[in-house]
Order: structure tokens, then sequence, then C-alpha cells
């Protein structure tokens, strides 16, 4: 048997590259095209235009949304993509990994989906990230007068803000900050012409529960100066007799003071983010909070992350999730001195920051000890 | 005792066929190989997406990553019927008279025997085409539904309505029902004979746990098999109204092996099945009998084909280990 027919070979990865109109996209998939790192791509297109490469692995695709038929409006995937990959993964051996370009008016949420909801898809391939490349120059236009490059950004893993030659450094400093308004977990990079590392933008595993958030320094100390809230005497927190505690979490865990990027100062702004910090959680409330939020929130959802920290759980538990989509498992033990606490980001519209801080906290593990103590 | 004439390929086989007595194996790589006293190959595609068998030539039909619709004959002999650079030709039909169904993108395309193409357009993408058993009409099954167009008489399609990705699409072969496979994990049938007026008649097929690759009707199409379950379904199609409020049987039932593959014998009540791990039963309908054909191999079923004798049956699978099985040993 050749190598191609080996069943249960390891799952193709796939980057999704997204970006309005002449963002940089087809500079970018030149450069992963015709620069020799010794690996070959499958590429799927909306259209050939202006890729002058001849490779037979770049296939044709009209973008086709499927609604499923579950009555879910969020719940939407490509079928075209369907189709293409079902083709491409009948001879794996051509490729080493598939890349989605979009077009610049495209959602990239079914996109994404698509690695999710479908089955066959799923068993055979595994998305790696979500790459935008954002044109500086234009971008407070586009933010004006097109949500999708808004959607772009916020739903992305790794941004490329790029064409940073045709903006002055303080124009480039404030349309990060828009970016990073909107998007604060994905990775950020400069470039002009769209020239980047390409260890920058592909194999990320940003979707890896494995090796979910341990490249995302921003995911972890974008609210770094946060304060601990000072306690009035009708505090419900205890702040004494913790000889029982293995850790040492009585204030981190109770923050109030998060600082959020959101509302966003800058006009044209729709997409939100809310940064929820915590202690350790107890699973029992844990989970039917995060099933009911999706639920119930999962149109208004773009993206969420999360590292949990469960009370006498000696790993820390990974989140991630696509509108309604969630998924979570175990990634590793904690560290020695590394602080057992629960940090998820949800990026959306219409998020209701006030209740999902307040019940967020009401998911904490709670000790009995102390809770008999008021 | 059923025996088993190995073949072994290298790669994913897309289809199989018998034309005449020769088996025909189709290969995803574009490869299409016989067994015509020895082992013979044509490269017919750079890369091939669908091959079928048109009965009324006795010849394959075969669509590709290089945008050709090619005509193959029992003796390997190939000629181009379409050309179309750049598009992957996922679905190929065969009509009556020569007549051949192909599409990509919105446009489904059909070339009759004198060479003339009628072209038919949708909103949405064409997922499948199907002949009708009389008449040259064609059900294309696309977003939302299924288009039956007359391909000689020009004229508002017939639009078989319902919400949904309709990704393949078959007439029962009495010519009364249209029955289409979903992205989700159902069939949907339509009954056609139904007065002028009257409501249309609809048949959902639900309860799979995966998607319906494959599905076989019966003799004179009696029984709808299908995949998408560690069993094959088998819905009842001989009363009027078709499988409506009836429970399907299920065939070759194992505990967590799915079905990929069903392949109705051409005169008598029983169906090939063909399995996730490689293994082929045959199972008859009246009583579920169950007959081992051939032990599990190196990967899915992904093709069978009856022999018109009945005698022989041809597989192939997505690891490349096909074969001819004789049940008659």
């Amino acid at each position: 048997m050749t190598e191609a027919t080996t069943a249960a070979a390891k799952p193709i990865p796939v980057t999704v590259l997204t970006g309005y109109l002449g963002a940089g996209k087809t500079t970018l998939l030149n450069r992963i095209l015709t620069e020799a790192h010794g690996k070959k791509y499958a590429v799927i297109v909306n259209e050939f235009g202006e890729i002058g490469i001849d490779n037979d692995l770049i296939v044709e695709s009209d973008e086709e949304i499927y609604e499923m038929n579950n009555g879910c409006v969020c719940c939407t995937v490509r079928g075209d993509l369907i189709r293409v990959v079902e083709g491409l993964m009948r001879r794996p051996g051509r490729f080493d990994a598939i890349i989605v370009e979009t077009t610049g008016l495209a959602d990239p949420v079914p996109v994404a989906q698509t690695f999710f909801m479908d089955d066959d898809v799923r068993a055979k391939t595994e998305l790696d990230a979500v790459v935008a490349l954002v044109d500086a120059k234009h971008l407070p236009l586009r933010l004006k007068d097109s949500r999708e490059a808004e959607d772009q950004i916020a739903f992305a893993d790794v941004i490329l803000l790029n064409k940073t030659d045709l903006v002055t450094p303080e124009e480039l400093a404030k349309i990060e900050a828009t970016v990073r308004a909107i998007n604060p977990s994905a990775r950020i990079h400069r470039t002009e012409r769209s020239n980047i590392d390409l260890t920058q933008v592909l194999d990320q595993g940003a979707f890896s529960l494995e090796r979910a958030l341990e490249n995302e320094p921003h995911f972890l100390e974008h609210d770094d100066h946060h304060h601990d809230h000072a306690c009035g005497p009708d505090c419900g927190h205890d702040h004494h007799d913790h000889d029982h505690h293995h850790h040492d979490h009585e204030h981190h865990g109770h923050d109030h003071h998060h600082h959020d990027h959101a509302p966003s100062p800058i006009h044209d702004v729709t997409v939100q983010s809310v940064s929820l910090r915590g202690g350790e959680m107890n699973p029992d409330r844990f989970f039917p909070w995060i099933q009911k939020i999706t639920q119930t929130e999962g149109p208004n959802i773009l993206r969420l992350k999360g590292i949990i920290a469960f009370k006498d759980d000696a790993e820390r538990y990974v989140v991630q999730g696509v509108h309604m989509i969630i998924e979570g498992d175990h990634q590793r033990a904690w560290k020695d001195g590394e602080k057992h606490e629960s940090r998820l980001v949800f990026i959306g519209r219409e998020l209701d920051r006030e209740k999902l801080e307040r019940t967020f906290k009401a998911c904490e593990a709670v000790p009995s000890a102390e809770a008999a103590a008021h | 005792m059923p025996t088993v004439a190995p073949l072994d390929l290298q790669g994913h086989v897309a289809g199989v066929a018998f034309l005449g007595d020769i088996p025909f194996f189709a290969e995803s790589s574009g490869l299409i190989h016989r067994l015509d006293h020895g082992h013979k190959t044509v490269e017919a595609h750079e890369g091939l997406l669908s091959c079928i068998r048109d009965e009324a030539t006795d010849t394959l039909l075969t669509g590709g990553e290089d945008g050709k619709v090619l005509r193959i004959q029992a003796d390997g002999a190939t000629s181009e019927l379409a050309n179309v650079p750049r598009k992957w030709i996922s679905q190929v039909a065969a009509g009556p008279q020569g007549a051949v169904a192909y599409a990509y993108g919105k446009t489904a395309h059909v070339r009759l025997a004198d060479g003339t193409v009628k072209d038919f357009t949708e909103e949405r993408t064409v997922e499948g085409i199907a002949f009708a058993p009389k008449g040259l009409r064609i059900a294309l099954a696309r977003y939302n539904g299924v288009s039956l167009h007359w391909v000689a008489i020009a004229g508002q399609p017939v639009d078989l309505e319902w919400k949904g990705a309709h990704t393949g699409v078959t007439f029962s072969p009495d010519g009364r029902f249209v029955v289409t496979s979903m992205q989700e994990n159902a069939l949907h049938g339509w009954k056609l004979d139904t007065k002028p007026g009257a409501e249309t008649r609809h048949m959902r097929m639900t309860g799979y746990p995966a998607k319906i690759k494959s599905i076989s009707w019966s003799a004179k199409g009696k029984w709808l098999a299908s995949s998408g379950a560690p069993a094959a379904i088998v819905w009842p199609f001989q009363a009027k109204d078709g499988p409506m409020g009836k429970a399907p049987l299920e065939l070759g039932t194992r505990a967590n092996i799915m079905v990929t593959q069903v392949c109705c014998h051409p005169v008598e009540e029983i169906a090939a099945i063909g399995y996730a791990d490689g293994m082929i039963m045959v199972v008859r309908f009246t009583d579920s009998k169950e007959v081992l054909l051939r032990r599990p191999g190196k990967g899915a079923i992904t093709a069978m084909a009856w022999h018109k004798n009945g005698r022989q049956l041809a597989f192939g699978s997505e690891a490349g280990d096909c074969g001819v099985v004789d049940i008659a040993g």
C-alpha cells in the first residue's frame, strides 16, 4: 500500500484567507505558492483571476451557502467547499495542506463552520487558522461601508495589517488600535506587500484545542493592568481562612474591573469583545452555563476562546467556539507556579457584558467552608 | 461459496461497472482499469470525479477535474464529449438515445447524440442530475429542491421545492417518484403522478446517523436501498404512495460499521451491501438472510456494480483494493 492510501491519515490542515478586495490576498497566495518551503498546497479560490501561477491544485469554486435544516439561522456551511474538499481528499497524497481564499465580501463564518459541521470534511481535515488581510490605507473607509470587513477582522486568528508603507506611523497606530478593538485575541503582524514569514501564517493550530492559546500572549496579557476591587463590608467574598485552599486565588478571582475593548470609541465598529476573568470554576455550573450562553447568544457570538481552571483539576481546560458550535477539552497540566485562573473572551455583537460577567462569576467554585462562614 | 478475484490498485476508486462481460474500475487519479484478457489501463483524465455506465449504449461516461466529459467503449477507446478547461465535472448522467448530461456551477448541459448542446441554468449550483426513465426529461438537484426540465421543449421547469441542500437526485424506474439525497442525513421524495392541481406529496425519509452517499433501486423499482447507517436502509416503493407511513427494512446490520455503498441485484430482491471496513454482504429482502461476499479489506467500499447476468459483482474501495465476486463460486 502506498502512503497515499494509508487509512486514518493525519487530518489535512486548512488555512482560510480572508480580506477585502485589494487587501493583498493574491499577493500572499502567490508567496505561499512560490516560496521554497518544501510544502505543497491545494488552493480553493473563488476565481482564478489574478493568480498568475499554473498549478493543477488550484480549484475554482462558486460560493454556495447552505443553511442547515435545524432551525438555527447561524448554522451555515459552504456547500461548494464540502464538494471540493471531498474531491481533493480522494487523492490526499498530492498536497500537505489546503488554503481557502474567500472573496472580499465573503462571510468567514460559514467557511469555518464547514470544518466543524460536516462530518465528512471534519473527518479528513482540520481548520488551522483564519487569516485576515487588512489594507491599512483603506480600512477606515471599509469599516464605514461594509460589515464584512469588520467581521473578517473579528473572526480572524492572524491579522496582517498590510500596506503599512502607505500610511504614516500615527495613522498606523490608530488603525492597529481599531483592529485590536475589534479583535483582542488575534495576532497582528504589520506587513508591506503581504511580506511575512510564512511560519507566522501557516500551521498555526488556532482551532486546535491542544495548541489553543499557547501562542497567544495577547490573549493572556491584554488586561494585565487590572485592579482588584476594594471590597466593602457587604462584599460577599471571603477574605480569610484559606487554609483549606490548595491555591492562593482569593483575589484574582474577584476583579470586576477588566479593561475590555468595548464599547469601542471608534465610530463604525459594531463588533465588541467581552473578556471575562475568574477564579477556579465549578464544572457542574460552568458547563450548563456555557451551553446556555452559546445556545441563546450563539447568533451574536462570532468567536469565543478560553482557558478554564476547574477546582481540584490538575489540568487546564480549553474551550473555543464559533456561533453555537463549542468544543472543549483538557489541554495540559497546570505548570508549577501558574495561576489557576479562568479566562474567556467573547467576540461578537450585542453582547450583554454585565450579564456575562455576572453569570460567569456565578460559575466559580465557592468553597463550602467559606460560604458557611457568612 | 462466493469467490473473489482481487485487483489491487493504488488509490481511491470512484466507480466500477461492467461493459458486456468486462469489469471496469475507475480510479480518482483518472486511470481506468479493465479486466479484458489481462489487466489493461486507459489514462482518461487528470483526476476523475464521476464514472457511470450508460445503459443505452453500454459505454462508460466520466467527468474529471480536467473539465472533460468522456465516453469510454468496452475496448477502452475514448471520445471527448465536452471540454471545459479548469472546471470540475463532478456530475454526469446518461439519458435515452445517447443523450449525456453534465454540470458545473449553476448550469447543466445536455448533449444530444448529434452533438447539439442545450443549457439549463439554475439559481444555485446544480448538485445532481438524473434523466427520467421515459421521455427526454432531466431532474436537477439544487438548493431548496429539484427542477424538472423537458430537454427538447422550451418552457418553465416544474419546481419541486423542499428546504435544504439537495446533493443528488434519482427517478424511480417507473418514473412515479423523484428522490434526492440531502446535505442533512435524509432522503426526500416527491410523488410525480398526482392529479393536476393536487397537493404535492412529499416523502421525508429521515433517521439516518450519517449522510447518504449511495442509493440504489431494486428490480422494477419496488424498493430503494440506501447507505448512511450501520445497516442498509431499504424503503418500500411498491404502494401507490411509496414509503409514506411505512417503516424501512434494515438489512445487514452491524454494530458500529457504517454501510457506505448499496447496489441492488438486477433481477432478484437482494442487495449487495458494502461497508466502511471493506466488507461486502449480500442480503435478501424477504427474510433478511445474509451471505458474506468479501471479508473486510483495506478501506471503505466506494463503488459496486452487478453484471447484468446477476452472478458477478465488481467492487472498489477508497484504498484501491478492488475485485470481482462470483456469487456462484
